[in-house]
């Protein structure tokens, strides 16, 4: 399960200094509340690192996380269905570049075992999410 | 060699006899010319005309750094402006700089001071110096060039940086004498090395003066090992003047000339005087200073005085090697930083913490860098790498504005660096020096 608000979904970011046992002690954090990681990324830069992530209970797993003392930050990313076929990514990075929207980053998961989610932060969600809706590709709150 | 001979071999008796002549005309002079040594006087109970001499310096109130902060810009001089004919000035611990100003007198008395150093580590007018100090608001280069001018020798002001330059021009223009902190002269070393010149036997270079900043016996060692020449120590601060003194070819301390600079060594903690041999804060009192004279002046910098003889035939105290510093001041690359600057800089900056550490390392090359450790606050946004990296960017550059010297900047989870009860100790110095 994943949370949306009006079909947007919440991401976690949390800074990581880059050092041995980081991703170990956020994990850890995440484990002992019983929160599932849905979809998991680390942006790597140097010195540090920013671990991205969709939980199924996203506002437990930020509480706990400040708790423990972790810089987190609370961003609103779209997810996409993409076809499994050659080409799906290119129409949606398409759709989105002819419209002038640029994407920031995205990362990929599988769900319902044979299915591809792609996670994007784009500079203009509102207009992202029309667009992508109109295709019937945004991934949104099943009603 | 001497420059001045008569006075650098003066018998101590005479020299102390000349200190109290002076030092009573001094306490006279500021008196009446200063508003804020007549003030600190009477704070003190200290009346000029009770004053016998070297006996009752140290009923005189203490000069400090924050006596020139406070009074910034003009409030200590003595002089009129129009009898200035050069400021100098550093940068401060809140961004504010002190300044330093000379009148024409105190232009020729710096470079006679230096001037007598340069000879006794045997400068004379065949050499060519190369001055790799910083010109401009910093002391170092002019210092170096009016003294080394005044002894006649070749000048080649290079300034600090360009190192390549620096290189090929001591070699086509037969460089004999070099004048930089000691970490940039290894740096010129290991330069020179890795695009295949040997300074030991591709250069004309046979001595060198180095300061500004502290260094060891082992750095001498190394520095003449490696570049083939003398290694010599230079004093001074830009309060004083700038660089004045320096070691004869004996090697064994740094002459303070006793005409113009009258010195005492004291406890930093209750400001007692400490006796020769005895470590303590090196004090100041300028002698023949007019634009900006200081009474008393605690340098922060800890180190011992010997007053024998030396074997050079000089008459002159000695100070030896500055052991360290009184205060929090750090030293990078030839530039004073307070702990309390940075403070300063990342207390402006949202994003981050309040608690900071400074790492100091001093890398194989002989150059030092300094690392700022800072925590990220509630405010800071971590979603976007290169929001991230613009705000270690954007740390960066305004430390360096306020430094002028250049930081590595690292960022940290809350929480993650260490907290202090009582005096704060955020400096690392892992230099070997």
């Amino acid at each position: 399960m994943v949370e949306f608000e009006d079909n947007v979904i919440r991401q976690l970011s949390v800074f990581v200094e880059n050092k041995p046992g980081r991703l170990a002690a956020v994990t850890e954090i995440l484990y002992k509340e019983k929160i599932n990681i849905k979809a998991f990324t680390i942006a790597e830069a140097g010195d540090f690192g920013i671990i991205r992530m969709v939980v199924d209970r996203t506002d437990d797993a930020y509480r706990c996380l400040k708790d423990a003392g972790f810089t987190v930050t609370l961003t609103r990313v779209l997810g996409v269905e993409v076809e499994d076929e050659p080409g799906g990514l290119y129409r949606i990075a398409k759709a989105l570049g002819d419209q002038g929207i640029n994407i920031e980053y995205v990362y990929a998961f599988t769900y319902g075992g044979d299915r591809a989610l792609i996670i994007l932060r784009v500079d203009d969600i509102e207009g992202a999410a029309k667009i992508l809706d109109s295709r019937g590709s945004l991934y949104k709150e099943k009603n | 060699m001497f420059w001045n001979p008569r006075i650098e071999r003066m018998p101590q008796k005479e020299i102390e006899e000349y200190q109290e002549r002076k030092l009573r005309a001094l306490i006279h002079n500021v008196y009446n010319h200063s508003a804020f040594y007549r003030r600190k006087f009477k704070e003190a109970g200290v009346n000029p005309w009770d004053f016998s001499g070297r006996k009752d310096l140290h009923k005189l109130p203490f000069t400090k750094k924050q006596d020139l902060r406070d009074n910034y810009p003009f409030g200590m001089f003595a002089v009129p402006i129009s009898q200035i004919v050069r400021f100098h000035a550093s940068s401060g611990t809140t961004g504010k700089p002190t300044v330093v100003g000379y009148t024409a007198n105190d232009i020729e008395c710096w470079a006679e001071s230096l001037c007598r150093g340069l000879v006794s580590c045997g400068v004379s007018r065949d050499d060519v110096i190369q001055i790799s100090y910083g010109y401009g608001l910093f002391t170092g280069g002019l210092g170096f060039h009016y003294a080394a001018e005044k002894v006649g020798a070749t000048v080649l002001p290079t300034s600090a940086g360009n190192t390549a330059r620096q290189i090929e021009l001591m070699k086509d223009l037969k460089t004999t004498v070099i004048a930089c902190t000691p970490s940039y002269m290894l740096y010129l070393a290991e330069y020179a090395y890795k695009n295949g010149v040997s300074l030991k036997d591709e250069t004309e270079l046979k001595l060198g003066i180095f300061g500004a900043e502290p260094w060891s016996e082992e750095t001498r060692k190394r520095i003449e090992e490696k570049v083939g020449i003398d290694a010599y120590d230079v004093y001074g601060t830009s309060e004083l003047s700038g660089p004045l003194f320096t070691e004869c070819t004996e090697k064994c301390g740094v002459h303070i000339w006793a005409d113009h600079f009258l010195i005492e060594i004291v406890d930093p903690d209750t400001g007692e005087q400490l006796s020769e041999g005895e470590k303590g804060e090196l004090v100041v009192t300028t002698l023949s200073k007019e634009a900006l004279p200081l009474i008393r002046w605690r340098t922060g910098d800890v180190t011992l005085m010997e007053n024998e003889k030396c074997a050079c035939g000089r008459t002159h105290p000695r100070i030896m090697r500055i052991l360290g510093r009184t205060d929090d001041m750090i030293i990078v690359r030839g530039v004073n930083v307070f702990p309390s600057q940075i403070e300063h800089v990342l207390m402006q900056i949202p994003e981050v913490g309040e608690h900071y550490m400074i790492l100091l390392d001093r890398k194989d090359d002989g150059l030092d860098v300094m690392t700022v450790q800072v925590e990220l606050s509630e405010k800071a946004e971590v979603d976007k790498v290169s929001d991230m990296l613009e705000l270690e960017r954007k740390i960066t550059e305004k430390l360096k504005s306020v430094l002028n010297v250049t930081a590595k900047v690292e960022v940290v989870n809350p929480g993650t660096l260490q907290r202090f009860e009582g005096k704060a100790k955020r400096v690392i110095d892992r230099r070997k020096i």
